[in-house]
C-alpha cells in the first residue's frame, strides 16, 4: 500500500487504522507507509470510508485553521480525498497480501483465508478422525505479525516432534521438504499479518506436543494463538478437554462443528456408490 | 481458519457472543450450496443477529467510497445495512456468519437451522458449556471440536485487555489495537458514542463475526472506568 501524495491533505486519520503501525506522518506533513511493516492487509484501502474532498483547498483550509489554533478532522474513520493507493505487488512481496488480507485466495491453495476450513467441515471431510488431535498454531495473531523466517524455525521444531502437516494448507504450500517443514528461503523477509501452521498428531501425543510449544515461547519474537481440535464420539463428548486441563490448559471457548453437513455433489455420491 | 475462535476475555464477558456459521465444502457440497446458505440466512432474522456477513459476501457494515460533502453532511452516512437487506443481497455466497448477543436467540436459531436439514456443515463458536447445553435443549449430537488454549509466545508485546476484547472479535486481526484504542479514548472524553465506535470498528471486519453488541457493552464499561 501506498499514499497519494497529490491527494493526501495529512489528516493522519489512516495512522491508527492500520493494524501494523505502518502508516506515518513524514517530514513533509504527509502520510507515508513503511513498506518493511506494511503486510498489504488492504485494511486501511477497504475499510475507511472516503469523503472524495478537493486535496488542495483542503490542505488551504488545514493552514487557516492551524495559524488559528484549530484542526480540521473528519471523522475518524474517513480519509476525506481517498489517498490510499493500492500498487502493483511482485513475488516474494505478494505473499504478504495473500496470507494477510482474508479476502484474497491463495495461489498455491486456491482457498481464502489463513488456513484451511480445520474442523469446521470435518463432518464431510474427515480432515481429522476419532484418536487424531489437530494442531493449530496461527504465528503473529493477534496484531503482532510475523516474518516467514520464524515461521520456518517453528514448523522445523513441529515438523521434528514428527507431526503431519495439513496438506491442503498455504503453509505447508510453502514448503520445500515438508518432512523436515523447511519454507522456502525467498519469503524469509516477508511479513504477514499472521499464517496458520496446521498439523495433526494422534490424541496421546497432546500433552508432548503442547509442551513443545510452551518451550518454544520464551525464543519467539511474536506471539501464537494456539487451538486444537478432534473427533467427537458417538455421543457428542470429547477426549480432549481433559487431556487439556490436565496439561494446564483453559479450555473453555470452542468451536464446534454440529455434524449437519453431508456429501451432495452429485458426482461424488456416484464415486461413493462404486466405492 | 479460526477468525472466530481466539476472543479474549473472561468467561463471564463472553456470555453475549455466540457465532454460528455455515459451510460449504468444494468438490463435496458445493453445487446448489448458494440456495442453503440463502435460507439459513433467512432463519436467523427472526433472531435478530448483530451482525453477518462472510468473507464473500460483505457484512451489514460497509464503509461508503463515494462520500461528498453534501452526502456527508445534509444526508447523513448509510453505512450499516439491516439484515434483511444483506439477505436479500446475498449473491453467490460460500457461507455466511451470524452474530448472536444471547444464548436463546442461538438455541432458537439452532432448532431451525437442524429442522431446515440443510445438508451444509454448521459450527458454533462461543463458550463451550453453552453450546453443550444448547445442543442438548435441540438434540443435537456434537461432531468435532476445536478449542483456543489463548495466546502465547511474546505476548509481553500485545496491547492491554480491554483493547484486546474488542480487537479479537475480528479473528482475521483487521481491526488495529491502536484505532481501538482511540475509540476508547473518544468515547471516555465523550467525542464519540460507544453505538457509533462499534460501528466504525465493524466496518474493516470483512467476516461480520465482530460483535458489536459486546463491544458497545465493553466500551460502555470502560467509559465509567469498569
Amino acid at each position: 500500500m501506498e499514499i497519494d501524495k497529490k491527494l493526501c491533505v495529512g489528516c493522519s486519520n489512516c495512522v491508527p487504522i492500520c493494524p501494523m503501525g505502518a502508516i506515518y506522518i513524514g517530514d513533509d506533513q504527509l502520510a507515508e507507509v513503511n513498506q518493511e511493516a506494511c503486510v498489504e492487509c488492504y485494511s486501511c484501502y477497504r475499510g475507511m470510508s472516503v469523503e472524495n474532498l478537493p486535496p488542495k483547498p483542503i490542505r488551504f483550509l488545514r493552514r487557516i485553521l492551524a495559524s488559528m489554533g484549530l484542526r480540521f478532522q473528519p471523522e475518524p474513520d474517513i480519509c476525506p480525498t481517498g489517498a490510499l493507493l493500492p500498487v502493483e505487488l511482485d513475488w516474494p512481496r505478494s505473499i504478504r497480501r495473500v496470507f494477510s488480507d482474508p479476502v484474497v485466495p491463495h495461489d498455491l491453495t486456491e482457498i481464502a483465508g489463513r488456513g484451511t476450513a480445520e474442523v469446521k467441515t470435518n463432518d464431510v471431510t474427515g480432515r481429522v478422525l476419532k484418536g487424531e488431535a489437530g494442531l493449530v498454531v496461527e504465528l503473529g495473531r493477534p496484531g503482532i505479525g510475523v516474518y516467514f523466517r520464524e515461521v520456518d524455525r517453528v514448523c522445523q521444531v513441529l515438523a521434528s516432534q514428527g507431526v503431519t502437516f495439513e496438506a491442503e494448507n498455504p503453509v505447508t504450500a510453502l514448503m520445500t521438504d515438508p518432512e523436515r517443514g523447511q519454507i522456502r528461503e525467498d519469503v524469509f523477509n516477508e511479513k504477514v499479518l499472521s499464517c496458520i501452521i496446521e498439523s495433526k498428531v494422534e490424541l496421546e501425543d497432546v500433552p508432548r506436543m503442547l509442551q513443545v510449544i510452551k518451550e518454544l515461547e520464551p525464543s519467539l519474537t511474536t506471539v501464537i494463538s494456539l487451538g486444537i481440535s478432534t473427533r467427537c464420539d458417538a455421543e457428542g463428548e470429547d477426549p480432549l478437554r481433559d487431556v487439556l486441563l490436565k496439561s494446564g490448559f483453559e479450555a473453555w471457548r470452542a468451536k464446534v462443528n454440529l455434524g449437519m453437513g453431508r456429501v451432495s455433489n452429485p458426482e461424488v455420491l456416484v464415486m461413493e456408490v462404486e466405492s | 481458519m479460526t477468525n472466530t475462535l481466539h476472543r479474549y476475555g473472561t468467561p463471564e464477558s463472553l456470555k453475549d457472543d455466540y457465532i454460528v456459521f455455515i459451510i460449504q465444502s468444494m468438490g463435496i457440497n458445493d453445487q446448489g450450496a448458494e440456495v442453503k446458505i440463502k435460507r439459513f440466512a433467512e432463519a436467523s432474522l427472526e433472531y435478530k443477529p448483530v451482525n453477518m456477513g462472510h468473507s464473500s459476501t460483505g457484512t451489514l457494515y460497509e464503509p461508503e467510497k463515494d462520500q461528498s460533502f453534501f452526502k456527508l453532511y445534509f444526508r447523513g452516512r448509510e453505512e450499516k445495512r439491516s439484515p434483511k437487506e444483506f439477505v436479500l443481497s446475498l449473491e453467490n455466497p460460500q457461507g455466511v456468519d451470524m452474530v448472536f448477543d444471547n444464548k436463546a436467540a442461538m438455541q432458537g436459531f439452532l432448532k431451525d437451522v437442524k429442522a431446515l436439514d440443510l445438508g451444509l456443515s454448521v459450527n458454533v463458536s462461543a463458550l463451550i458449556e453453552d453450546i453443550r447445553e444448547v445442543c442438548k435443549q435441540n438434540e443435537i449430537i456434537l461432531h468435532s471440536v476445536e478449542y483456543s488454549l489463548g495466546f502465547h509466545g511474546d505476548v509481553d508485546r500485545l496491547p492491554e485487555r480491554d483493547v484486546l476484547k474488542v480487537t479479537t472479535m475480528c479473528g482475521h486481526g483487521m481491526i488495529s489495537a491502536a484505532f481501538a484504542q482511540k475509540m476508547i479514548s473518544h468515547i471516555k472524553e465523550g467525542r464519540v458514542t460507544p453505538e457509533k465506535a462499534a460501528g466504525y470498528l465493524a466496518k474493516f471486519c470483512v467476516c461480520g463475526v465482530f460483535n458489536t453488541s459486546r463491544a458497545i457493552r465493553i466500551f460502555n464499561e470502560i467509559r465509567k472506568g469498569g
